[in-house]
C-alpha cells in the first residue's frame, strides 16, 4: 500500500481500541519473568556451550599473536576463536570500527577472542588464561585536543537525523554583528552510554549452512543482512530471532561482536553457542553516544525578536565514523531569518560513536535550550513566552514548506499552565525551601517524525483469531499492544482475539526500533496488511469490501452480519502487505514538540540536586495507546536527567578508554532520583503521517528535558554551567557561602 | 560500508578448530547443593564457581531472575532468600544449601498473578521487562521490610518505626535500576499494591 | 574466575586454622565485594572458608555499657537494631546510607571493614595498580581520579576506602576483635586497623592472613547529636564524593571523620578542637597536607561544605 497523500476518514479512526490506555498483552509475562530474552532461550537448540568474549586490552594497535595453549587445555574447554584465526571481517549496516577479525585494534575492548566452553564457568576462567601479544600504537583520545583542527564533516546519524556539514540561510554572520542583543556561548557534552539493562547476547546454532541467531537486536532486517555480509554467507542462510529485547536505546540498532563470536564460536564448537557481552565489556566494546563541543550564537532585537542563529559542533569518532548531529533541531525549531549550522568531526581513537536515543537532538537540544534560556535572561524576557515569540509554522529553510502539524505553541502554553509558572519569580537564586535552593526551568521539545516502510502478515483462523506476523520489534516501546490493538480495530475484533508474533526474520519485515519511527510505521504496515486481509474476508464472503463494516467480531454489510470466523471456515486466510511512502514527508516537515518543565532543589552547602518535579506536554499526532506512550515520554524524561546531572563515560586520555565501564562507574538515574512525571498528550492528529495519523514520542521525552533541569538549576541558584552533566563539583565554587 | 576486505569464508578459516579437550590443572569443584526453589526441594550438581543466579537461570532453567551486571550493580538478579531480598549475582549457589528461595516465577504465574506483579501491569511500571522480576521480587520485601521496622537512609526519625511512604520506597527501591525509566509508574504501582494489601489485612 | 575448593568451619578457631593452612585461600561472609572481584580474577583465591556457620551474630551489651557486634551481623540487622538506632545514629546512619537494601542483607560488619577500593584502575586487570599488582604502578595518578583521594595516598596509590559504616566506626572509636590460628585474639583500635597506602598498598588493613574478625565492639554511648551526612552523584546506591560522620555535644564539642577522601577513614582528632569555630576552621585543621588532583580537588571544598551541613543538622 502506497501512502502518497494525506489519509482521510478510516476504520482507525473509530478508535474502539486504537487510542485506548489498554495494558501491555506482554505484561504477564514480563512480570512473571517468563518472556524470554536472548540468553534465556534455552528451548531452542540443544547442547548449548558457553562463549565468554575477551577485549583488547589496547586502545590502538595490533595483535601480533595470540597464545591459546593454556585456554584450550583448560578443563571443559571445547573451542578458542581468535582475531588471528579469521581475516578482517566485513562491517554489518552501519557498524564503522571492526567487530571482529584480522589484527588491527581500533579501539579498546575490541573483541580479541572468544573462549567456548561447557559452562559459563569454565569458559570465563580458560579467558584469563589466553595470552594475546600487543603492538600498541599512539592514539587521539582527547576531543577538545583534536577539536580545533577537525575537519567539516557531511553525515547522517544512521538515525535518519541527517546533516550536510555547513547550512546556511541569508547572512548569519551580518545579521549577528549588527543584533542589538547577542548570545555567544559554547556548551559541552559528554560521551554516554546506552546502558540498556540486558547486556548484548546472542545464540547462534549453524544447522549445515544455515545460522540461526537468538539475540536482541532493536533491527530484525538489518541485522539478518549485517551477518550475512560479516560472515560472507548468502542472506537467506540466516535467521534471526529477537521477540524480547531488555533495552537497546540506539546501542542494539547494529549487530555487535556478540552476534558475529557467537556465529564463529558454534562454527568452531560444532554446536550451539551462547554468549553475552559481561557488563564491564559493553562500555568500550559497543558504541555510545559521542561527546560534544557545541557554539550557540542567538542574535535578537530587544523585543526578543531573533534574527540570527548560529549552531555549530565537533564530535569525535573513530576513521570512517560519523559526527552527532547536534546541530539538526537548530534548523527547524525557532524562526530567524539568519542561520547557518555546521558540523566537525575528529578522529579519535576511542571506541565507536554511534546513535544513542535521539541521536543529534539530545545532546543539541541540550545546548540550544540552554542558550535560549540564557538569551532570554538577557533580553529580560520570560524564557516560555521568548520562545512563543519566536515560533514558526514553517521550515525556516525553506518557507515555503509548513509542518504538517505543529503546536509547540499549545505545548508551552498548556504546560506553563499547569506547571504553575506564572507563581515563578524571574530573578534567580530567590526561592528557598529549608536546604534546597529551588528553581525551575523550561524548554521546548523537538524531535523528528520519520516514517518507514514496514511489512506485516495478517492470519485469520477458523476460530477468529487473527495473528500478526512482523519481523517489527518491541525494545519496551509497546509494540506487541499497539500491532495489536490496530489488528483488533481493523478487523472489529476485541484485543484479547488478535496474537502477536515479532522480532524473527522470516516474517515479513517491518520498521524496526529506531529514531522513534516504529510505532506509527510498524503500525501503519499492520494497517496495510489488514487492509489486504479485510478484502479476502469480504471476497470470500461475498461482500464488496467497500460496504463491509468489520465490528464486534463481525462482517456487516446491510442487512448481512456473518461472524468473522466464518470467512476462514474453509481454510485460513493470510493477508501481506506493506506500507510505503511518497514524497508527503518532503512536502511538509513531520516534527513533533513538546514543553518540559523541571522544578530542582539545590542543597545550599553541598550543590546536591535533587529534581522535584516533571511535566511534559507533548503534541505527537495521535496517540496510538497513552499508557504504553506516556512510559516512553517519562523514561526519556529520565533518561533526560541522567545526561543532564550524571551521565559521563570518563576518557583516560593518556590510556584511551572508557575508565567507568560498569554499571557502579557509569551512573544512571536510580529511584531515587526521579520524582513523580506527569505527561499530557494534546489531542491531535496528523493525516500526513500515515494512516495511523501518528507521530512518535519514544525520543521526544528526552529531547530538551535536561536542558530544562539544567535552567531550572540556573533559576535556583543563579549559576550557569555550560559543561554537561552538571555534576556538584561544577556548582560547587560558586555557590553562595553557606553560612 | 562494508570494508574493503573480501568477506571471509566460514569453510576456509584455518585457525578455527576444537580444542582437544586436556586434563586441565583448573578441573572445577563440585558439589550437590540442595535448595527449596519456590516451594520445591531440588538438588543439583554445581561447580563451585556457579553463582545462585547462574544455579537459577542455566542450572534450574528458572531465567525470570536476570543478569544485568552480574556484579552487583543493578538489582536484575534480586530474589528472595530466607525471606530477604539479596543480588542472586554476588552469592555462591553453594553458600546457601537448604535455603528457601523465591524467585519472580515462585510470586506468580503468567494466568495467576501475584498482586504486585497485577499492579506492574495496570501501572506499566515496565518497559523492555527485563529489571522488571528483579523489580518485582525487591518491592514485594521492601513493603515487608517497612512493615517488619527496618529503617532506610529516607527514614527520618530512626527511633520510630518507617512509614510507608514514596520517599521511602524510592530510596528502598533504588537497588534496581531501570534504564527504560519506569520508575514513576513502578512507586505508583507499589503504592497501589500496599494499599490493597493492607486493606485487606485491615 | 579461578577454581577453588570450598569448606565451611563450624567455629572461628577452625576457621583461621583452615585459613592457615593455605596462604591463597580468602575468607568469605556475604561475598558482595569478593565474589565482585573474583569474577574480574582481581581476586583469585583458590581456597574458599566460609564463615557463615560460625555464629558471630548476635549484638550484645557490653559490661562497659557498649554494645559488641558479631562479625557475621548483616548491615540490614545492625542498622535495624533499636540500641544502634537510638545509641549510635551516625552508626545506623552510615549503614543506610550505604549500598542498597539487597547488598545491605547479604554484607557483614567484618566485610564492610574489609571492603576493597573503588577504584577503577584497580577493577581493571589491564590497568596497572599498586594495589592489585605490587610494582606494576599506578594508573590513576594521571588518569581519572575524581573519585580518589585528596590526602593521606602516596606515589604508589591514592585509592580511597569506599565504606560508609568504617566512618562511623571510626568516629565512635570502635575496636576490632580477632582470633588467628594459634588461638591469639586481639583487640585493633579502628584508627589502627585501616592503613595508609605508603609503599605497600596491596595492604588495606593490619590484618594478617589467618586473622579473622570475631566482632567490632562500640564503647558506650557518647551522646550528643550525630549525624552522617553522604554526598554523592546521585540520591542513591552510589559511592560517596565526601561523607562526614559526627558527634557533637551540647557544648559544642565533638568528633568528626570524613570518608571519600583517603584510604582509611579520616579523623584528625587534633583538628576536633576547631568544630566550635565551625567547618572551616574545622576542615582546614583536618585537612592540612592535602594532595589532591586537578580531578578531586574539589573535594576539599565539598568536604568542609558538607561538615557544615552536617553541624547545621546537629545544631537544628
Amino acid at each position: 500500500m502506497k501512502f502518497d497523500t494525506p489519509a482521510g476518514q478510516n476504520p482507525i479512526d473509530r478508535l474502539r481500541v486504537v487510542g485506548c490506555p489498554t495494558d501491555r498483552i506482554d505484561g504477564k509475562y514480563k512480570t512473571t519473568g517468563t518472556a524470554a530474552y536472548a540468553y534465556e532461550r534455552h528451548d531452542v537448540a540443544d547442547h548449548q556451550a558457553y562463549g565468554y568474549v575477551l577485549g583488547a586490552t589496547i586502545p590502538k594497535g595490533r595483535v601480533r599473536a595470540v597464545d591459546t595453549a593454556a585456554a584450550k587445555a583448560a578443563a571443559g574447554v571445547i573451542a578458542v576463536v581468535t582475531t588471528l584465526d579469521v581475516p578482517k571481517l566485513g562491517l554489518g549496516t552501519m557498524n564503522y570500527a571492526s567487530l571482529f577479525g584480522g589484527d588491527r585494534i581500533q579501539h579498546y575492548h575490541q573483541a580479541v577472542a572468544v573462549v567456548v566452553a561447557e559452562t559459563f564457568e569454565q569458559a570465563r576462567a580458560a579467558s584469563f588464561l589466553v595470552r594475546i601479544d600487543y603492538a600498541p600504537e599512539a592514539g587521539r583520545f582527547d576531543l577538545a585536543a583534536e577539536a580545533p583542527h577537525a575537519p567539516p564533516a557531511k553525515a547522517d546519524s544512521g538515525e535518519g537525523s541527517g546533516a550536510d556539514g555547513a547550512e546556511r540561510v541569508g547572512d548569519f554572520e551580518g545579521a549577528f554583528a549588527q543584533a542589538p542583543v547577542q548570545l555567544d556561548a559554547t556548551y559541552t557534552t559528554s560521551d554516554e552510554s546506552h546502558a540498556m539493562m540486558e547486556p548484548h547476547a546472542t545464540i547462534a546454532a549453524w544447522d549445515g549452512d544455515r545460522l540461526t541467531l537468538w539475540t536482541s537486536n532493536q533491527m530484525i532486517a538489518w541485522a539478518k543482512g549485517s551477518i550475512a555480509k560479516i560472515l560472507g554467507i548468502p542472506k537467506q542462510n540466516v535467521r534471526v530471532d529477537s521477540p524480547y529485547i531488555g533495552g537497546g536505546f540506539g546501542g542494539k540498532l547494529f549487530v555487535r561482536a556478540d552476534a558475529v563470536l557467537a556465529a564463529l564460536a558454534a562454527k568452531a564448537a560444532g554446536r550451539p553457542v551462547k554468549v553475552a557481552l559481561t557488563r564491564p565489556l559493553v562500555a568500550n566494546n559497543t558504541t555510545h553516544r559521542p561527546a560534544t563541543i557545541q557554539r550557540v550564537r542567538i542574535g535578537a532585537t530587544r523585543d526578543g525578536t531573533i534574527t540570527a542563529i548560529a549552531h555549530e559542533s565537533v564530535s569525535g569518532n573513530v576513521p570512517g565514523g560519523v559526527p552527532e548531529t547536534a546541530v539538526d533541531q537548530t534548523k527547524l525549531l525557532y524562526a530567524g531569518a539568519n542561520r547557518l549550522t555546521a558540523l566537525r568531526l575528529a578522529e579519535l581513537d576511542l571506541p565507536e560513536g554511534n546513535a544513542m536515543r535521539a541521536p543529534g537532538e539530545a545532546p543539541g537540544m541540550l545546548a540550544l535550550e540552554v542558550a535560549m534560556d540564557e538569551m532570554a535572561s538577557m533580553l529580560g524576557i520570560d524564557p516560555v513566552e521568548f520562545r512563543i515569540r519566536n515560533d514558526t509554522q514553517v521550515d525556516p529553510n525553506q518557507p515555503d514548506r509548513p509542518f504538517s502539524h505543529r503546536d509547540l505553541v499549545g505545548c508551552l502554553r498548556l504546560g506553563a499552565e499547569r506547571f504553575g509558572w506564572a507563581a515563578r519569580n524571574p530573578a534567580p537564586g530567590q526561592a528557598r525551601d529549608g536546604q534546597w535552593l529551588v528553581g525551575m526551568g523550561v524548554a521546548a521539545g523537538f524531535r523528528n517524525n520519520l516514517v518507514m516502510k514496514s511489512a506485516a502478515r495478517v492470519r485469520l483462523d477458523a476460530a477468529g483469531t487473527v495473528t500478526v506476523e512482523t519481523d517489527m520489534t518491541d525494545i519496551g516501546t509497546g509494540s506487541y499492544t499497539i500491532i495489536a490493538q490496530t489488528a483488533a480495530e481493523m478487523m472489529g475484533v476485541p484485543l484479547d482475539r488478535v496474537v502477536v508474533r515479532l522480532g524473527d526474520s522470516d516474517h515479513p519485515a517491518a520498521a524496526g526500533s529506531g529514531g522513534q519511527w516504529g510505532a506509527n510505521s510498524a503500525t501503519a504496515g499492520v494497517y496495510a496488511a489488514c487492509t489486504k486481509l479485510r478484502e479476502a474476508v469480504a471476497q470470500r464472503l461475498g461482500i464488496n469490501s467497500a460496504d463491509a463494516d468489520f465490528a464486534g467480531g463481525e462482517v456487516r454489510a446491510g442487512n448481512l452480519s456473518v461472524p468473522l470466523a466464518q470467512a476462514a471456515q474453509a481454510g485460513e486466510l493470510v493477508a501481506e502487505d506493506a506500507m510505503e511512502y511518497g514524497d508527503l514527508a518532503k512536502r511538509q516537515q513531520q516534527s513533533t514538540f513538546a514543553g518540559h518543565f523541571v522544578e530542582v532543589g539545590v542543597d545550599v552547602d553541598t550543590a546536591e540536586v535533587r529534581v522535584r518535579r516533571m511535566l511534559a506536554v507533548c503534541a505527537a499526532g495521535r496517540i496510538l495507546n497513552p499508557k504504553s506512550a506516556r512510559s516512553q515520554v517519562i523514561g526519556g524524561m529520565t533518561m533526560g536527567v541522567g545526561a543532564a546531572l550524571m551521565e559521563k563515560l570518563s576518557v583516560d586520555k593518556k590510556r584511551g578508554f572508557f575508565v567507568n565501564h560498569d554499571l557502579a562507574g557509569y551512573e544512571v538515574p536510580v529511584h531515587a532520583d526521579i520524582p513523580h512525571q506527569e505527561v499530557i498528550f494534546l489531542d491531535e492528529v496528523d493525516p500526513t503521517s500515515s494512516p495511523m495519523k501518528a507521530k512518535g514520542v519514544g525520543e521526544l521525552g528526552l529531547c530538551g528535558v535536561g536542558a530544562a533541569v539544567a535552567n531550572a538549576i540556573t533559576h535556583a541558584t543563579g549559576i550557569r554551567v555550560r559543561d554537561f552533566p552538571l555534576t556538584l563539583d561544577k556548582l560547587l565554587a560558586q555557590m553562595p557561602d553557606a553560612a | 560500508m562494508a570494508g574493503a576486505s573480501a568477506p571471509a569464508s566460514l569453510a576456509a578459516l584455518p585457525g578455527i578448530a576444537r580444542a582437544v579437550p586436556g586434563p586441565g590443572d583448573d578441573a572445577p569443584v563440585t558439589a550437590r547443593v540442595a535448595l527449596t526453589v519456590n516451594g520445591v526441594r531440588r538438588e543439583i550438581d554445581l561447580d563451585l564457581r556457579t553463582s545462585l543466579l547462574d544455579a537459577m537461570r542455566e542450572h534450574l532453567h528458572l531465567t525470570g531472575s536476570k543478569k544485568g551486571c552480574d556484579h552487583g550493580q543493578c538489582g536484575a538478579c534480586t530474589m528472595i532468600v530466607n525471606g530477604r531480598r539479596i543480588n542472586g549475582c554476588l552469592t555462591l549457589a553453594v553458600m546457601h544449601q537448604g535455603a528457601e528461595i523465591t524467585t519472580i516465577e515462585g510470586l506468580g504465574q503468567p494466568d495467576a498473578l501475584h498482586p504486585l506483579q497485577a499492579a506492574f501491569v495496570t501501572h506499566d511500571g515496565y518497559q523492555c521487562g527485563y529489571c522488571t522480576p528483579g523489580q518485582i521480587c525487591s518491592g514485594v520485601a521492601v513493603l515487608e521490610e517497612i512493615r517488619a521496622g527496618i529503617p532506610s537512609h529516607a527514614t527520618g526519625d530512626l527511633t520510630r518505626p518507617p512509614e510507608l511512604s514514596e520517599a521511602e520506597i524510592r530510596e528502598r527501591m533504588s537497588g534496581n535500576l531501570c534504564r527504560c525509566g519506569a520508575y514513576s509508574n513502578i512507586v505508583e504501582a507499589m503504592t497501589d499494591y500496599a494499599e490493597q494489601a493492607s486493606g485487606s489485612r485491615a | 574466575m579461578k577454581s577453588f575448593t570450598y569448606e565451611r568451619p563450624g567455629t572461628p578457631a577452625e576457621a583461621a586454622a583452615a585459613m592457615a593452612q593455605r596462604p591463597d585461600a580468602k575468607f568469605i561472609a556475604g561475598g558482595t565485594n569478593l565474589l565482585d572481584l573474583m569474577k574480574l580474577q582481581v581476586e583469585a583465591p583458590s581456597h574458599l572458608v566460609d564463615v557463615n556457620g560460625l555464629g558471630l551474630d548476635a549484638i550484645e551489651e557490653t559490661p562497659e555499657g557498649g554494645l559488641r557486634i558479631g562479625a557475621l551481623v548483616r548491615n540490614t540487622d545492625l542498622a535495624a537494631d533499636d540500641r544502634v538506632r537510638r545509641d549510635y545514629g551516625v552508626l545506623a546512619r552510615a549503614l543506610l546510607a550505604g549500598a542498597t537494601g539487597q547488598l545491605r542483607n547479604q554484607a557483614t560488619t567484618a566485610g564492610n571493614l574489609l571492603q576493597r577500593t573503588r577504584c577503577p584502575y584497580f577493577y581493571d586487570t589491564a590497568q596497572a595498580c599498586n594495589k592489585r599488582q605490587p610494582g606494576s604502578g599506578c594508573s590513576a595518578l594521571d588518569g581519572v581520579s575524581r573519585q580518589l583521594a585528596v590526602i593521606g595516598g602516596s606515589d604508589a596509590c591514592i585509592a580511597t576506602n569506599p565504606s560508609d559504616m568504617a566512618v562511623a566506626m571510626r568516629v565512635l572509636d570502635a575496636t576490632v576483635e580477632t582470633v588467628d590460628a594459634g588461638g591469639t585474639g586481639r583487640t585493633i583500635p579502628i584508627a589502627a586497623f585501616h592503613r595508609l597506602p605508603g609503599d605497600e598498598p596491596e595492604r588495606d588493613t593490619v590484618l594478617k592472613h589467618d586473622e579473622l574478625i570475631t566482632a567490632v565492639t562500640l564503647p558506650k554511648p557518647l551522646g550528643g547529636v550525630q549525624v552522617y551526612r553522604k554526598v554523592r552523584d546521585r540520591a542513591s546506591y552510589a559511592f560517596a564524593l565526601v561523607s562526614v560522620a559526627v558527634v557533637i555535644q551540647p557544648d559544642g564539642t565533638g568528633r568528626v571523620a570524613f570518608g571519600g577522601l583517603a584510604h582509611k577513614p579520616w579523623r584528625v582528632e587534633a583538628a576536633e578542637g576547631e568544630l566550635p569555630r565551625g567547618p572551616k576552621a574545622t576542615a582546614s585543621a583536618a585537612l592540612a597536607g592535602a594532595a589532591p588532583t586537578p580531578d578531586n580537588a574539589f573535594k576539599l571544598t565539598l568536604a568542609e561544605r558538607t561538615l557544615g551541613a552536617a553541624l547545621k543538622q546537629a545544631r537544628a
